[in-house]
């Protein structure tokens, strides 16, 4: 009896939850049912995670400044727990030797040393080179406008190798290490396609936002400006800008030109999906039914409109953030985006290009698969939201 | 105040829209209402029919100042304050919407679905600022709901855990929380089932003796009509063509729209055979409505006459009972 | 006569994210040639469904029970799979018109164009004799005009005009049973009478079945010949429209026709049906209309759905409370 008590308990208590829950809590909830989607989302937390503490990760800094000489196209480096010499319960690697002498024509000879005495042990936490979190250091045009924000330093990382170098993604032509490059290079990718997104986003709904509520002659006009936008080639137009760019620019400089520009020619298709739902939204009765009281048009488009577009529009910055990613790399690739020694997927690839890399240096690739992963997991998460994106659609009679 | 004081007065009012086929072709005027006058007595039920182009639903919505009106005045009078509506300022519009408001037809479009059920029916308490502190509007939301039936713990729910005739109260609750005098029900049962109509419409009929409300019911449906409404107005292409109180209409319609149309209602009993009057043509367009009297291109009795003369509402055939046609004696 | 249609325990479920939803529930219905059906019931009663199912059109998630059969001239269409087969049932021998007439036809082809289109699909005639076809339907359905409007697009007739048009349209093929859903609904009350009569002629003239399906008790009582009231889903009472309407047995159309303004006594209060149509995630146990009758016995009604017994010729109900013939 107590049994059944409970049971309809609960039942009266899910259908509540159901009847009191906010659009968000019931898009939540629909989304949580999407295995695709959540599987996609973990991978999306994990690739964010990454990037956001990818100094933290990294055992080397990814400049110039962190390279191994001694370990130049250095194929990757993966520990082991175990070999013919034993077990070991921290993960090792073997020593590499160089030798180059008369006998091998005076270039240099790599072996294994794969002595027990020559192992070198992988430990947590160590000291290594030292790396600032939120530290700004601006410099915009004029004087004025520059400001530093000093920021904390560290000095720790996860993990780093007791002697010699640890490259678990190998090394580059000048010995940068591939691993902590991918890193740093999500993370810059994050941000160009943070910023731009949130460029696009603020002028999307500006202008889709006048056009979409006011209608009439000021809608003829916005949605020419629109257009006009929307058609101007992306190619020519960074060619112009690349050409513009003053060399003495910092790559911070040029890493948030880059990431304006982006997003200055992606609003156009933002704005217009905000217009057309804003059109749609405001001859509908509840609109009408707020103007009867009095309501100003901030109320209604704050209390009525703002939060019917909401889930559509996080949708859509969440598909729109693949494409920024995936401009920027393209255009760093072609090197008019972003250079060394910021490090962005494009310009990573741009060093993949030569015969030699791709016949004997296929580490190079790696970061390819993470890109993957990153922008996949992106579609998928914004496929499932705009999935569970209208929780009241199918209501009617 | 005097029971027969008018608190609508509607004189001889057109309500133009302008069409425009994009912002370089010429503008083109639709006269939806045209010549209207109508007076609204204070308590009264006034039932306002026509079928789709008739105009009702603007004449409903132009009483509560959501158009413009091109000619013509609507005086508002409670006997404390007094507006016209053709000619209001901004101060007086605001009074004037605590004192009219409008029920929609449509259940799941008139209802914010992002909002609670509390937040709907306090909002226009907020926006006209009626009560002071979040404590006062409560109470007003809770006692308002009260009286529409609503049960208090679903003020918490979102509208999409409602039914279409609770919906509907949620909707009246939302019209009279401020207090208004007049209530503009725009077909408020249309799309609700049959059995949950007369719910709503004996709630609406309570509601008017308990809160002392003043009606005007819009609808195409002319049984609901007949059964709460005292009198009724008949539209047709933006003019009233009949106006009578409710059993004289029934019983005794003179102009012959009124009279096709009171013979198309299908009766319950299978016996009674249908013998509708079969109006020849089509309904005009409102973009290019017919010379002189505008039910001359599908009245059975019109004569040329009707083609070039345009009758006005000032035809009495008994106290209270007008009709606008010009021969209507001779029928 | 053998029967134009029998329909046998029609079961309809649809798989939704909800789980099964239970649409149609042991729908049992006969109609002979010549014959008007009605179908009356509010939201949720499934009387869409229910002639949906006659041409499958039903969306993909709907489940048919096993016993269910729908017995069209000898064949159960149920069974139908093919594309040839079930082209016979859409179109072919059954028609449907819709409530809004406006989602019958495509918005970009001419009104001529589509009902070639149709009548080309389902019979073996030129395009020429096709179109004579037409034009004549048009005419025959009070199209003034018949080969002006046969150019016309969709919007540029009038609402009434429309529907007409579009029962010209569903007529063309000739079909056995022609399945109107709530035609009149959207119309002017003048224009309904117009249909009405119109629907009746054609049923005169061709001796084709009808199921009219509608909400308005009116209508009814002034198109069909028999009428089923559904509710939730299963048919509570069904006889002839006269022997219904003016002793209804069942507590939900006694409550129906009591809810109706009557134009003949106005002053008589509106007497609405208490309570409120579950959800049909929610059915009530037992009898479905149990939550809200007046009649109502614990432990009866709630306990097993009555079955439809002969309270008189050809009057059946479904009500443990009702004195039928097999009580």
């Amino acid at each position: 009896m107590e049994a059944k008590i409970k049971n309809i308990h609960k039942e009266v208590k899910t259908k509540e939850a159901y009847f009191s829950a906010t659009q968000f809590q019931l898009i939540y909830a629909r989304f949580r049912s999407n295995r695709s989607a959540m599987i996609a989302g973990l991978f999306l937390l994990i690739m964010i995670l990454l990037g956001v503490f990818a100094d933290f990760l990294s055992p080397y800094d990814p400049t110039i400044a962190g390279r191994d000489k001694d370990y130049e196209h250095g194929a990757p480096q993966i520990p082991l727990f175990w070999d013919d010499n034993g077990f070991s319960l921290r993960p090792f690697l073997y020593t590499l030797e160089r030798y180059r002498g008369k006998d091998t024509n005076f270039r240099w000879v790599y072996t294994l040393n794969k002595e027990k005495e020559k192992r070198r042990y992988v430990y947590l936490f160590p000291k290594g080179w030292k790396h600032k979190a939120l530290a700004f250091n601006v410099n915009l045009p004029g004087k004025k406008f520059d400001f530093k924000i000093p920021g904390f330093t560290f000095e720790r990382h996860l993990f780093g190798i007791d002697s010699g170098g640890i490259h678990l993604f190998g090394t580059d032509k000048a010995g940068k290490d591939i691993f902590s490059r991918t890193l740093h290079a999500i993370y810059i990718s994050l941000a160009v396609g943070t910023i731009g997104v949130f460029i696009a986003f603020v002028l999307a709904l500006i202008i889709g936002g006048t056009s979409g509520y006011f209608g009439g002659w000021i809608d003829g006009v916005m949605q020419m400006l629109t257009d006009t936008v929307r058609v101007i080639p992306p190619i020519p137009l960074f060619m112009v800008l690349a050409s513009f760019a003053p060399p003495e620019w910092s790559s911070e400089t040029r890493f948030f030109f880059i990431a304006s520009i982006l997003g200055l020619i992606g609003w156009p298709t933002l704005a217009r999906r905000v217009r057309t739902h804003l059109l749609s939204e405001r001859s509908q009765e509840y609109v009408l039914a707020a103007k009867l009281c009095g309501a100003s048009p901030s109320h209604i488009i704050s209390r009525h409109l703002l939060p019917s577009f909401t889930s559509y529009i996080i949708v859509d910055l969440v598909i729109s953030f693949p494409y920024m990613v995936l401009s920027e790399t393209a255009l760093s690739f072609i090197g008019l985006g972003l250079r060394e020694p910021v490090n962005s997927l494009g310009v990573l690839l741009q060093n993949a290009t030569r015969a030699d890399v791709l016949l004997n240096y296929q580490w190079y690739f790696i970061p390819v698969i993470f890109f993957i992963v990153l922008v996949l997991s992106f579609v998928f998460v914004g496929d499932g939201l705009r999935d569970s994106a209208d929780p009241y659609k199918v209501l009617k009679k | 105040m005097n029971s027969d004081q008018n608190l609508i007065t509607i004189e001889n009012i057109s309500v133009d829209f302008y069409f425009q086929e994009n912002f370089l072709s010429k503008k083109q005027k639709i006269r939806a209402v045209k010549n209207v006058s109508l007076n609204i007595k204070k308590g009264s039920f006034v039932g306002l029919v026509g079928e789709s182009g008739s105009g009702k639903t603007t004449l409903g919505r132009t009483i509560l100042a959501a158009n413009t009106i091109s000619q013509g005045k609507v005086i508002f009078n409670d006997g404390k304050q007094q507006f016209d509506l053709s000619n209001i300022s901004k101060t007086e519009l605001k009074e004037y919407r605590k004192k009219a408001q409008l029920i929609f037809q449509d259940p799941y479009a008139a209802l914010s679905p992002r909002m609670t059920v509390r937040d709907i029916i306090a909002e226009p308490l907020e926006v006209m600022r009626i009560t002071q502190n979040r404590e006062e509007t409560d109470k007003r939301v809770r006692e308002i709901a009260d009286k529409c039936r609503l049960n208090l713990e679903h003020l918490r729910r979102f509208p999409h855990a409602f039914s279409g005739g609770q919906r509907q109260r949620i909707s009246i609750a939302r019209a009279l929380v401020s207090s208004p005098q007049f209530i503009v029900a725009d077909e408020s049962v249309a799309a609700l089932d049959v059995s949950i109509q007369a719910d709503i419409l004996n709630l609406l009929i309570s509601l008017q003796k308990d809160l002392d409300l003043t009606y005007l019911y819009i609808s195409h449906d002319l049984s609901v009509v007949a059964h709460i409404c005292d009198e009724v107005a008949v539209m047709y292409l933006g003019e009233i063509v009949e106006h009578a109180p409710t059993s004289e209409l029934f019983s005794n319609p003179k102009h012959p729209y009124t009279k096709a149309l009171l013979s198309s209602i299908p009766s319950i009993d299978p016996d009674k055979k249908q013998n509708a009057i079969i109006l020849k043509g089509e309904i005009p367009s409102s973009m290019n409505p017919p010379s002189g009297c505008v039910f001359h291109t599908r009245c059975n009795y019109a004569n040329e006459n009707c083609k070039k003369e345009t009758p006005l509402l000032n035809t009495e055939i008994k106290k209270d009972h007008l009709v606008s046609c010009l021969r209507v004696n001779d029928i | 006569m053998t029967d134009l249609l029998n329909i046998h325990n029609l079961k309809v479920e649809f798989d939704t994210d909800e789980g099964r939803i239970l649409a149609v529930d042991n729908v049992i219905l006969k109609l002979q040639e010549g014959q008007i059906l009605g179908l009356v019931g509010e939201s949720g009663s499934g009387k869409s469904v229910t002639a949906k199912s006659i041409m499958q059109l039903n969306a993909d998630n709907a489940v048919y029970g096993d016993n269910s059969k729908i017995v069209l001239e000898g064949q159960d269409v149920l069974k139908f799979k093919t594309n040839q087969d079930l082209k016979v049932i859409r179109g072919g021998k059954v028609s449907m018109i819709f409530q809004e007439p406006m989602a019958s036809f495509a918005p970009a082809i001419s009104i001529g164009d589509q009902m070639v289109e149709l009548l080309l699909l389902h019979k073996k005639i030129s395009k020429e004799k096709a179109k004579s076809i037409s034009i004549d339907m048009l005419d025959r359905v009070g199209i003034a005009d018949a080969d002006k409007r046969f150019k016309q697009y969709a919007f540029e007739l009038s609402g009434g005009m429309r529907q007409r048009a579009m029962i010209a349209m569903a007529l063309s093929t000739m079909p056995k049973l022609l399945l109107a859903d709530e035609p009149t609904t959207a119309l002017d009350v003048t224009i309904q009478a117009q249909v009405i009569d119109l629907i009746k002629n054609i049923v005169a003239e061709y001796k084709m079945g009808v199921i009219f399906i509608t909400h308005d008790l009116s209508v009814i009582a002034q198109t069909v010949d028999y009428v089923a009231v559904m509710y939730l889903g299963t048919i509570v009472e069904s006889g002839p429209v006269r022997e219904i309407i003016s002793n209804p047995k069942h507590p939900y159309t006694q409550g129906l026709i009591e809810a109706l303004p009557d134009l003949n006594n106005l002053d008589k209060p509106l007497k609405p049906i208490p309570g409120d149509i579950p959800s049909p995630l929610e059915r009530p146990t037992g009898c479905v209309f149990h939550t809200r009758c007046k009649l109502f016995e614990s432990g009866v009604c709630d306990n097993a759905v009555p079955p439809l017994s002969e309270y008189a010729k050809k009057h059946t109900v479904a009500c443990f409370k009702v004195n039928t013939n097999e009580q």
